[in-house]
């Protein structure tokens, strides 16, 4: 994949550019601020955009306005958010298919970077489990009724896995979690969703429900 | 300082638990001011009786003590220099009015408008024969030289006035009141004493009289230093005012928390752009080598043991950044950091925040900081099922309260954390108050002044 990178952060830049290449990727461009990286994206038309939050000038939410103007211009365009910490208000805003969104702590655990940077080019939705954690901390009500288990594929699921990979995660059957999500989208009064990433946004919208 | 205590609880007792058996122990917390008069003077060893630092303290202390002190002289010298001070300058005046009325009259007023600030100066530095306490100046100094700016500022003083209100009431009533003390108090010993020397008087009576008022003598020293300690209360009070110390102590305070504050965002942005990113850099480098080593290989247990440690080096910094400012409260304020601590609360803590502004730094932090550590006193001690924090802006005040549903018992004197907020939150002009009676529930009220504290 050619893939557009964006950290200000030199040492970072070109340790995830040496990531990005040991796992085959091209790196087309990697830029340290906004301006640049809608340069880039321009000449370069990536496959994919991984971008920080916080970045030069301003050291606010570039990065984030960047990855928003992008996806207005190209709403197909795959995006993954590295952040210092979570945003709620942003997760809501930007979540859709195709994005990513994950903590920069999480880029250490290399081989999971690569399988959400994998995820979200082919147009899944990745959440940080912290971000899960944080909104299934919120939302409890409803949540209370779900069994520990249930709980658990609903973090998973929430993260984009598919039926398969919570199975191993979780090491059941994938008959085993398809009953369990099943179970789960009747006791939140979710419709029955197909594919993996329709099943996030609506775990994911359910969760943001109260914001 | 007296804060709201007491409160009722903010929900209604949890079925079951018995209404009746509720006791309400509810505590303060709240840091008072350093009180500036006890800055200074003389302070005994602890375990023996203070050394008094005012006449008036003296007085209660055991006659025998009292009088043997320096106390009744000083007190002494204290009413005869205002007493002489009062009769020269009603004197000079009278001489005035051998040239007329109107001439005595333009005398008073110079010596009061004149002398008011000589007189003031006179005032407080003889009132350190009565007082020990410190008695600092009021008067401002000018920010520019020449004497039309020093009279500007010195007619703009509120200290000025009352110096020209004193110097009225020192001269018209103070000074013959010293000298009336003095003349009633040493009169009848004074009389007693001198008898043998009445001519026509006979002796052995004279000497009676005198060994009685050798004996009543010292008793004169009683009214003599209730007065002088009287009117060195009423100096103080008017030439020396406590609104000016206050607030200054105050101020300081407010100014040490910001270079506080600032202080600790530096360290924050130094540990974020400095060891944090070399931290995520060096777990990305470690989780790269694994996946080069061979699997099984000495070398793969050794790499792959260096990145569990630098794994967890970075969430202990993360950790430790959050403690000292996290980026989360710099970046994006209150509302926003309370939610990220509330998700990570172990307690299920539900947030309702509305700040359509930002809070001064010292404030925010203040406010961010009860939060951390009310949620973890409620994971820790309350047995709480739910805790609920709300903040609202009421008027120019940020008022902000966190409720859980546990078994109540905090008692702020039992650990440093809760007392230490409240320090904090004083030091930016707020107060802190804590309703929990044992039983439950809990709740913590803040109230954060919304500008920049008393220093604003």
């Amino acid at each position: 994949m050619r893939v557009v990178l964006a950290e200000d952060s030199v040492l970072l830049r070109e340790g995830l550019a040496g990531l990005l290449e040991r796992f085959g990727h091209t790196v087309a461009a990697a830029v340290g601020d906004a301006p640049a990286l809608l340069a880039a994206v321009e000449e370069h038309g990536p496959e994919i955009v991984v971008t920080d939050v916080r970045m030069p000038p301003g050291f606010a939410d570039e990065g984030l306005r960047a990855a928003l103007t992008l996806r207005r211009a190209r709403p197909d365009l795959p995006v993954l958010v590295l952040s210092q910490y979570v945003q709620q208000a942003y997760v809501a805003e930007l979540m859709g298919p195709g994005i990513g969104y994950l903590l920069k702590d999480r880029i250490g655990h290399v081989e999971e970077f690569a399988d959400a940077l994998e995820r979200v080019a082919a147009g899944g939705t990745v959440v940080d489990p912290e971000v899960v954690r944080q909104l299934l901390a919120r939302r409890r009500d409803p949540l209370q009724r779900l069994t520990p288990r249930e709980r658990e594929v609903l973090a998973l699921v929430a993260e984009g896995r598919s039926n398969a990979a919570v199975a191993r995660a979780l090491v059941v059957t994938e008959a085993a979690v398809a009953k369990h999500i099943a179970g789960i989208l009747a006791k939140l009064d979710l419709p029955p969703a197909g594919d993996d990433h329709r099943r996030v946004l609506a775990v994911l919208a359910y969760l943001r429900g109260r914001d | 300082m007296p804060t709201v205590a007491g409160r009722d609880p903010v929900s209604p007792a949890r079925p079951g638990s018995s209404a009746s058996a509720e006791v309400t122990a509810s505590a303060e917390v709240t840091a008072s001011p350093v009180s500036p008069a006890s800055a200074g003077g003389p302070g005994g060893p602890k375990g023996t009786p203070p050394v008094a630092r005012t006449a008036l303290e003296a007085l209660t202390r055991r006659p025998l003590g009292f009088l043997r002190s320096s106390w009744p002289w000083r007190s002494l010298a204290y009413l005869l220099s205002g007493a002489l001070f009062g009769i020269v300058t009603f004197t000079l005046i009278d001489i005035a009015i051998l040239f007329g009325i109107p001439a005595a009259v333009a005398l008073g007023m110079l010596t009061i408008a004149g002398g008011g600030l000589v007189i003031g100066r006179f005032e407080r530095w003889r009132l350190r024969l009565v007082d020990t306490a410190p008695v600092p100046d009021p008067h401002g100094g000018s920010p520019e030289p020449g004497l039309r700016a020093w009279l500007r500022v010195r007619l703009g003083e509120q200290s000025t006035w009352r110096e020209f209100g004193y110097t009225l009431a020192s001269l018209l009533a103070l000074g013959w009141i010293d000298l009336g003390v003095l003349v009633l108090a040493g009169g009848l010993p004074g009389m007693l004493l001198t008898a043998p020397l009445q001519p026509g008087s006979p002796l052995p009576l004279g000497l009676l009289l005198a060994v009685v008022g050798a004996v009543l003598l010292p008793v004169t020293a009683y009214p003599v230093a209730a007065w002088a300690g009287a009117r060195a209360l009423l100096t103080r009070v008017i030439l020396v005012p406590r609104d000016a110390e206050l607030i200054e102590v105050v101020r300081s305070r407010a100014r040490l928390v910001d270079a506080f504050e600032l202080e600790r965002r530096r360290i924050e942005r130094d540990l974020h752009d400095g060891a944090q990113q070399r931290l995520v850099a060096l777990t990305l480098s470690l989780g790269m080598a694994r996946l080069d080593l061979e699997p099984g290989s000495p070398a793969a247990g050794r790499v792959a043991e260096a990145h569990e440690q630098a794994l967890l080096a970075l969430a202990e910094l993360r950790e430790l950044i959050r403690g000292v400012h996290p980026k989360v409260l710099t970046d994006l304020g209150l509302a926003d950091a309370a939610l990220d601590v509330a998700g990570r609360s172990p307690v299920p803590a539900e947030v309702d925040i509305v700040l359509p502004v930002r809070l001064p730094g010292p404030a925010e932090a203040a406010a961010y900081f009860v939060i951390t550590e009310a949620l973890a006193n409620v994971a820790r001690h309350s047995r709480a099922s739910r805790c609920r924090i709300r903040g609202h802006l009421a008027g120019e005040t940020f008022v902000m309260e966190i409720a859980d549903d546990g078994a109540g018992g905090a008692d702020p004197a039992a650990g440093t954390g809760l007392a230490g907020l409240a320090d904090r939150v004083a030091a930016v002009g707020g107060r802190m108050s804590l309703s929990s009676p044992a039983g439950g529930p809990t709740l913590l009220r803040v109230e954060i002044p919304r500008g920049d504290g008393p220093a604003g």
